[in-house]
């Protein structure tokens, strides 16, 4: 297991040289000269041609990557381009606030996916099991900005119960989990449902019938837990999905979170903090899905690691 | 028949309803099980001798369900027992083992734990007696080193051991009745011999009574006293194992009899009884056998005999052991194939 941690830690190394690499390269083919932004309009050719030597932009692409790289080896993104502050004093805030979005949104998808879709599988083809259904496919198509707007439409504007935007107290998080975590609800519950469905035709179910077991201690012992590794492996990836998607999520409700200060970079082109926030995510998206391959073997003896 | 009878199915009706239709799987099987004797249900796939055994302990695949008939165990009529209560009885008075021993155990759970389970479930142990007492019926079933293999999972076991696994966890309770349903079609020849004597043995020492499900002929041999032939749903024929063997009387038995190689006779030729079982959506309307049947009159197509008592005590569903049978008055089932086929 050790050996398994560490060599997925050392595969991490190219992904993320990888991940660097196609940002880098991306930022700097984006038509724009940050120097000229930064500078405003009407500056004069002098001070952009300042700002441009000041930033290295004129050194070769190559060069300048080798100057970033370096850096971020020793975890210093240096300073943006914007505010002139640290990016890692910038990002750490928003970036809390994005990763609790994302965490209780994700919890609120397990809870809520989980649930639904074991009621579906064990009463398959019910008035239950087509309703979840039905709900699921709602959840997982329509667009979550929209979502949001209408929750925030009814819920803060017309019945007045909860606040419509911001973040931090326990009634400005309700909506916008809700908004972020309804379609990996939806997508959990679709999974749960045909996963369980599957284990619960095996012989093994039937045994554990034949010991007397009551139907909740089969279904919740027996069949959950083999049910429930291609859940994890989906629960995995939405957590990543969710980090990266709260953009539309954080504008609706006005959060300050990373989704909303990457777009915002983007758009003024500072490249050091757009850099530093796509490889934190590249980051934890990549170390979830190590937990979640760590988990495996918790859930299957069967799975060797080695 | 005079031992006290620990199992008395009369006239069990058990269905499959897909889209409104009632497909009829077990369709009145009646049968006397003597306590601490063995049965054996025999017949081809789709006869509905496993249905027969799912029912008893009412195990049945959704949508299948009990229509009717009486399952009588210890003087109380299991098909009208709440829920909790076939749970006490399930793993504890009457357990099961099954045809695939290597799926029928949890993957992700220990030996142990499965084992376990079953004595937590009826006996309240606690898991270190539990533990205690899986070891001992893991040595009981004939597996070496009990307590590694407690520790271990299913997938670190061969077949033929997690059978044996299988056989213990059924046993774990002490119960009076065990059904085997094909509990070595799965396993290698070797094996299979060594299962079935295990259960032979376990038997006789523990005073058990057994339903053995099968389609072997040989294991019927090895194991029965007394024997079930179902086809179409129905028992066509009731025997002890002696007679059943010596003296077939339903074609079907005979046609059964004969598909399985001798090495007391000179015959190189196995004979496969033609044609198949028929599906329960579209039974004949006659005798269940009379389109593969060599005899069939027109009397066996138009109307289903009754499962009649013979003058030595066994039974038989069948128009030539009665009086309006309108074929060949010196009809000799036995000798089949020839006869049909010299004609």
């Amino acid at each position: 297991m050790f050996q398994f941690i560490v060599r997925r830690l050392i595969q991490l190394i190219p992904v993320l040289l990888g991940v660097t690499i196609i940002v880098f390269s991306l930022m700097h083919l984006t038509p724009g000269n940050p120097a000229q932004i930064i500078a405003g309009e009407s500056a004069p050719k002098e001070t952009i041609e300042q700002i441009e030597n000041r930033l290295g932009l004129n050194d070769p692409i190559p060069v300048q990557y080798f100057h970033f790289l370096k850096d971020a080896v020793m975890l210093d993104f240096g300073t943006s381009w914007r505010t002139s502050l640290p990016v890692s004093q910038e990002l750490a805030p928003k970036f809390w606030v994005t990763l609790e979005l994302a965490v209780y949104s994700t919890i609120f998808s397990i809870f809520l996916g989980l649930i639904a879709g074991i009621i579906s599988a064990v009463r398959q083809y019910s008035i239950a099991d087509v309703g979840i259904m039905l709900v699921a496919l709602f959840g997982l198509s329509m667009p979550n900005f929209w979502f949001g707007l209408m929750l925030m439409q009814w819920f803060s504007l017309q019945l007045g119960w909860l606040p419509p935007t911001g973040w931090g107290s326990p009634q400005q998080i309700i909506l916008p989990v809700i908004t972020l975590g309804t379609m990996g609800a939806a997508v959990i519950a679709r999974m749960t449902r045909s996963s369980m469905l599957d284990v619960i035709s095996q012989d093994y179910i039937r045994t554990a019938r034949a010991k007397g077991l009551k139907e909740r201690v089969v279904i919740y012992r027996h069949a959950l837990k083999n049910a429930l590794i291609p859940v994890v492996t989906v629960i995995g990836l939405q957590f990543g999905s969710l980090l990266a998607g709260a953009v539309l999520t954080e504008t609706v409700f006005a959060i300050n979170g990373m989704g909303k200060l990457m777009v915002d970079r983007i758009l003024a082109r500072d490249f050091p903090v757009v850099q530093a926030s796509v490889l934190i995510i590249a980051v934890v998206f990549v170390f979830v899905n190590l937990i979640v391959d760590i988990s495996y073997k918790f859930l299957n003896k069967r799975i060797n690691m080695d | 028949m005079n031992q006290e009878t620990i199992l008395d199915i009369n006239d069990l009706r058990t269905s499959f309803l897909v889209d409104g239709f009632e497909v009829k799987a077990v369709d009145g099987v009646s049968f006397k099980l003597p306590k601490g004797k063995t049965i054996g249900i025999v017949g081809e796939s789709g006869s509905g001798k496993s249905i027969t055994a799912m029912s008893i302990l009412q195990l049945l695949d959704k949508p299948g369900k009990i229509m009717g008939g009486e399952i009588n165990f210890k003087g109380r009529d299991l098909t009208k027992l709440s829920e909790k209560e076939i749970r006490d009885i399930r793993g504890n008075e009457i357990s099961m083992i099954f045809q695939e021993p290597m799926t029928s155990l949890n993957p992700v759970y220990t030996i142990g734990q499965q084992i376990r389970e079953t004595l937590k479930v009826h006996q309240g142990l606690d898991k270190q007696r539990g533990t205690k007492k899986a070891i001992e019926l893991l040595t009981l079933v004939g597996i070496p080193s009990p307590e590694q293999r407690v520790k271990q999972y299913p997938h670190e076991l061969s077949g033929g051991m997690r059978q044996r696994v299988m056989i213990a966890m059924a046993l774990a309770c002490n119960p009076e009745l065990l059904i085997a349903d094909e509990p070595t079609t799965a396993l290698d020849v070797t094996i299979q011999a060594q299962i079935l004597e295990l259960i032979k043995d376990l038997q006789s020492e523990l005073g058990m009574s057994v339903i053995m499900i099968t389609h072997d002929m040989g294991v019927v041999a090895e194991t029965c006293d007394y024997v079930a032939v179902m086809y179409g749903g129905k028992v066509v024929e009731y025997q002890d194992v002696k007679s059943i063997f010596k003296s077939p009387k339903h074609p079907y038995t005979v046609g059964l009899l004969n598909s399985i190689p001798r090495h007391d006779t000179d015959v190189d030729e196995l004979e496969p009884i033609k044609g198949n079982v028929p599906s329960p959506k579209d039974m004949p309307e006659g005798c269940r056998f009379a389109p593969r049947c060599p005899f069939a009159t027109e009397l066996c197509t138009q109307e289903l005999p009754t499962l009649d008592t013979q003058a030595d005590g066994g039974e038989v569903r069948c128009w030539i052991y009665t009086d309006r049978w309108d074929g060949d008055p010196e009809v000799n089932v036995r000798e089949s194939k020839r006869t049909a086929e010299s004609e």
